[in-house]
């Protein structure tokens, strides 16, 4: 366990030095989110005036919960282009060779991405309560809201850690990147999904990011819904994908 | 040095960088029609600079020169119709096949339509890259791209070819390959290469002639002899067997000229006359019945030569900064 | 004596032509268009990810089609516009990292050596970007129309619209060049994605502008140039001939083209030093 956590401590410090001390890195993982937010929430605000479209507090806080949600995400597919990276440039063989607990490896770049994502994730709040965001949650609902945002970011950081372990290169990011961002969209991202229609509407109501996207809706919103539901799938992604980034190091340790 | 016109003719030239010292520092050269002139040092010496310029590429901050007979500067575009290069990278395009490169050049050379398929055809066969024709370059080894590169530079018929360092980075085999090659350019075709190398063996196996360049400066140029006769002659050193027989070794040894002893129990002669005198050496010990553990020869090498003007080796001497 | 009648080389050396600039520009765009055709990825993103888009978005937000005074038509056909201008900054950057390619490696060094215009180059490269944009609004089309979208400005408006489009995927291109020029590097003209992503985004690609209630995000969109080159494109596919749209889509395309490619030129003249 100590060695575990000597490892992850190492990685996880790597990581997030690397990401702070390179302004290439950290600043578009937070101008993003901020920009997606300016953007979906500026120029679709009118959207709010369809019937039926009923989110007592507001536009802003509407998209503001997709917007965390992906930054969080994102957060954890940025990790994934840096362990693509380190394989690509020969360091993860050197963490390979030297790490006494391998899996503490794929923590530690679960944990800097964590870290990542505090930041943006705080970045794109105070931006949205200076836009006039309302929040008609408690500090329960606020906590649950940012466990959300935890759980997902852990989702994204193992799927993305597994994928570049199996393929080892940069040119993963791609594969990385376009699930994910599949999965965001086919969501109730500008509507909520009673007024998505067509196939969209088929296919985001059996999207598991439809359920964590609700929750973190009605969080903000003081009424939560599908708490349980949301929780237990993101637990239940996080078992897989663990199970799944761990495949991959077993592929990448074999593969020397 | 022939009498006729210099094919390449520099006269005080010099390149500055608006960051750092003078790469090329009043530099002067002339290389004959027909030559192979090796420009010899190390990294961050200012080779690849001074072709850079000489290919128009680079303007000099001063001094002038001409290539075939143009100025550099005020006939640019003469010179490169006159000119073949091939530059430090091997510059190709991994999507392109090696034929789709060439028929590429031969069209941006001016080349008539009727004439380029089978000039192409005649470079692929002479550089020995039919088979690999059909491929895209990027599957290519690096002496296969070297090759093509070579056959790039060659497409026009220049008169005169610049090669900066062609044989890094290649295998044995490869490096060889080129050597032949470049060689037969000279002789058969009478061509004038300035070939630039950091490799003492290639500008000893190639050169007519070497300049040895090191911070911007031409330190020392000749024939590869000629500079090698400068520093010192070819020594011999003999290792007895029976280390009691030293003596007489030094005995029979110090006739042939100057000695000296190491701490390794042999004995250096200096031979004056050159390899012709190491037969008879080792005529006059096997009269004496002095049983030797080893013979070497000695050849003063160019990098005893640069040792000799520089205070430093060759190999090892390179600086890690960008020569552009 | 013409450019093609021209001679130089060296005493007792052969003498070439120096290629016309049709040769040089046909020598050059077909090196273009050849590498777009054999580097798949180049093709089939720019042509799946905005078609991603256009359906996530497309139907995403038919509910903005109740939002009273949103055109009368189906939000599908209001958003068949945004692929054609994604599709445009994917030509951009394809154009200007294969430029910065040539830079980096030394191809471009290569021909220098050679009589090569540097207006050639520049034209040669844009080839490949034409073909590229041709071949993606093809498809963008052709999907948009298989999707049930409907051309309110019919069999010729299908044409205006492709050279629109056509037209500012040019003027990217031009702009992707200019980077790469201004530049060198990949790198540099990849980082700029993301800015030409933002103008996209701050546009009136999502909704017409009178209807973007946010005071400052309409004001950004109405100075916007990208705002008009989409209502341009838009106003074929859901209104049919509207000279006001059309004339600006097109006058900012033209203007794109006319500066990105002057600037390129004048970054081009700085590039190829030969003396």
């Amino acid at each position: 366990m100590r060695r575990f956590y000597y490892v992850a401590h190492g990685v996880a410090w790597r990581s997030v030095h690397n990401t702070f001390a390179n302004p290439a890195i950290i600043l578009p993982s937070i101008i993003f989110p901020l920009f997606f937010l300016a953007a979906f929430a500026g120029g679709l605000s009118s959207i709010a005036g369809v019937p039926d479209f009923n989110y007592k507090p507001g536009y802003t806080a509407f998209q503001f919960a997709f917007v965390l949600l992906q930054s969080s995400a994102f957060g954890g597919v940025f990790t994934g282009f840096a362990v693509a990276r380190d394989f690509d440039s020969g360091f993860a063989r050197r963490l390979l060779l030297c790490a006494p607990q391998r899996s503490g490896i794929i923590a530690g770049y679960a944990i800097g991405a964590l870290v990542r994502w505090f930041v943006t994730g705080t970045c794109v709040t105070v931006a949205a309560l200076l836009a006039g965001m309302s929040i008609e949650g408690g500090g329960v609902e606020l906590v649950g809201l940012f466990g959300l945002g935890v759980l997902v970011n852990i989702v994204a950081a193992l799927w993305a850690c597994g994928v570049a372990m199996f393929l080892r290169t940069e040119q993963a990011g791609a594969l990385i990147q376009m699930p994910v961002f599949i999965v965001l969209f086919v969501a109730p991202v500008f509507v909520p999904l009673s007024l998505l229609t067509g196939w969209i509407h088929a296919v985001a109501r059996y999207n598991p990011a439809t359920a964590a996207l609700e929750a973190a809706r009605g969080l903000i919103a003081g009424s939560p819904v599908k708490l349980v539901l949301a929780f237990g799938l993101l637990a239940g992604a996080i078992a897989v994908m663990s199970l799944f980034a761990r495949r991959g190091l077993a592929s990448a340790e074999r593969a020397g | 040095m022939s009498h006729a016109s210099p094919a390449i003719e520099v006269e005080q030239l010099v390149r500055e960088f608006r960051k750092g010292p003078r790469a090329v520092d009043g530099i002067d050269l002339a290389v004959s029609p027909g030559e192979i002139y090796g420009f010899l040092g190390p990294n961050g010496a200012g080779k690849s600079t001074t072709v850079l310029m000489l290919t128009t590429l680079l303007p000099p901050t001063s001094g002038r020169a001409s290539v075939g007979g143009y100025d550099i500067v005020r006939e640019g575009s003469h010179v490169r119709a006159s000119i073949g290069a091939a530059l430090q990278e091997a510059a190709l395009d991994a999507i392109l096949t090696g034929r789709e490169h060439l028929t590429l050049q031969a069209t941006l050379q001016g080349m008539p339509r009727s004439e380029r398929a089978g000039r192409t055809q005649e470079l692929l066969e002479r550089v020995g890259l039919t088979e690999a024709a059909d491929r895209r370059v990027g599957g290519y080894s690096g002496g296969m791209k070297r090759r093509l590169d070579l056959a790039l530079a060659l497409v026009h018929r220049p008169r005169i070819l610049f090669l900066d360092e062609p044989t890094t980075g290649l295998d044995l085999q490869s490096r060889s390959a080129l050597w032949e090659e470049v060689a037969r350019l000279a002789r058969d075709e009478g061509m004038t290469v300035f070939l630039t190398t950091q490799y003492l063996e290639e500008a000893d196996a190639l050169a007519d002639r070497v300049g040895i360049i090191d911070h911007g400066h031409i330190v020392a140029e000749g024939t590869p002899a000629q500079l090698k006769s400068e520093i010192g002659s070819p020594s011999v050193e003999v290792v007895p067997a029976d280390q009691s027989e030293c003596g007489a070794l030094v005995a029979r040894l110090e006739a042939f000229g100057t000695l000296a002893r190491n701490g390794r129990g042999a004995v250096t002669v200096q031979i004056p006359d050159g390899e012709s005198q190491l037969a008879e050496i080792v005529r006059v010990l096997d009269q004496a019945h002095l049983k030797v553990a080893s013979l070497q020869l000695h050849q003063p090498s160019l990098d005893d030569v640069f040792l000799a003007k520089t205070g430093r080796k060759l190999e090892g001497a390179g600086e890690d900064e960008d020569e552009r | 004596m013409s450019a093609s009648e021209a001679v130089v080389g060296a005493p007792g050396g052969i003498s070439l032509a120096v290629p016309s600039l049709f040769d040089q520009v046909g020598a050059v765009a077909r090196r273009s268009v050849v590498r777009i055709f054999r580097q798949r990825a180049l093709l089939i993103f720019p042509l799946v990810f905005p078609l991603l888009l256009f359906a996530i978005n497309g139907t995403g937000l038919a509910a903005a089609r109740r939002i009273p005074g949103f055109p009368d038509v189906n939000y599908l056909d209001f958003a068949l516009a945004i692929p054609f201008i994604q599709g445009a900054l994917f030509v951009a950057i394809t154009a200007g990292t294969d430029l910065a390619r040539d830079i980096e490696s030394g191809f471009f060094d290569r021909l220098a050596l050679t009589p090569l215009r540097g207006s050639a180059l520049l034209a040669g490269q844009l080839a490949g970007a034409v073909v590229l944009a041709c071949v993606q609004s093809l498809v963008y089309l052709g999907v948009g129309i298989a999707s049930g979208v409907g051309i309110a400005s019919g069999f010729a408006g299908v044409f205006v619209l492709l050279a629109l489009s056509i037209l500012i995927a040019f003027g990217f291109a031009g702009l992707g060049s200019l980077l790469a020029l201004r530049f060198g590097t990949g790198e540099a003209v990849q980082g700029f994605f993301p800015l030409l992503f933002v103008t996209v985004f701050l546009s009136s690609s999502n909704l017409p502008r009178n209807l973007i209630t946010t005071d400052w995000f309409r004001e950004v969109a109405t100075y916007n140039p990208v705002s008009y080159l989409i209502e341009g494109v838009r106003s074929l596919i859901i209104t049919g001939w509207d000279g006001e749209a059309l004339a600006l889509g097109f006058g900012f395309a033209l203007a794109l083209s006319v500066l990105t490619l002057s600037f390129a030129g004048a970054s081009m003249k700085n590039r190829l030093v030969r003396t």
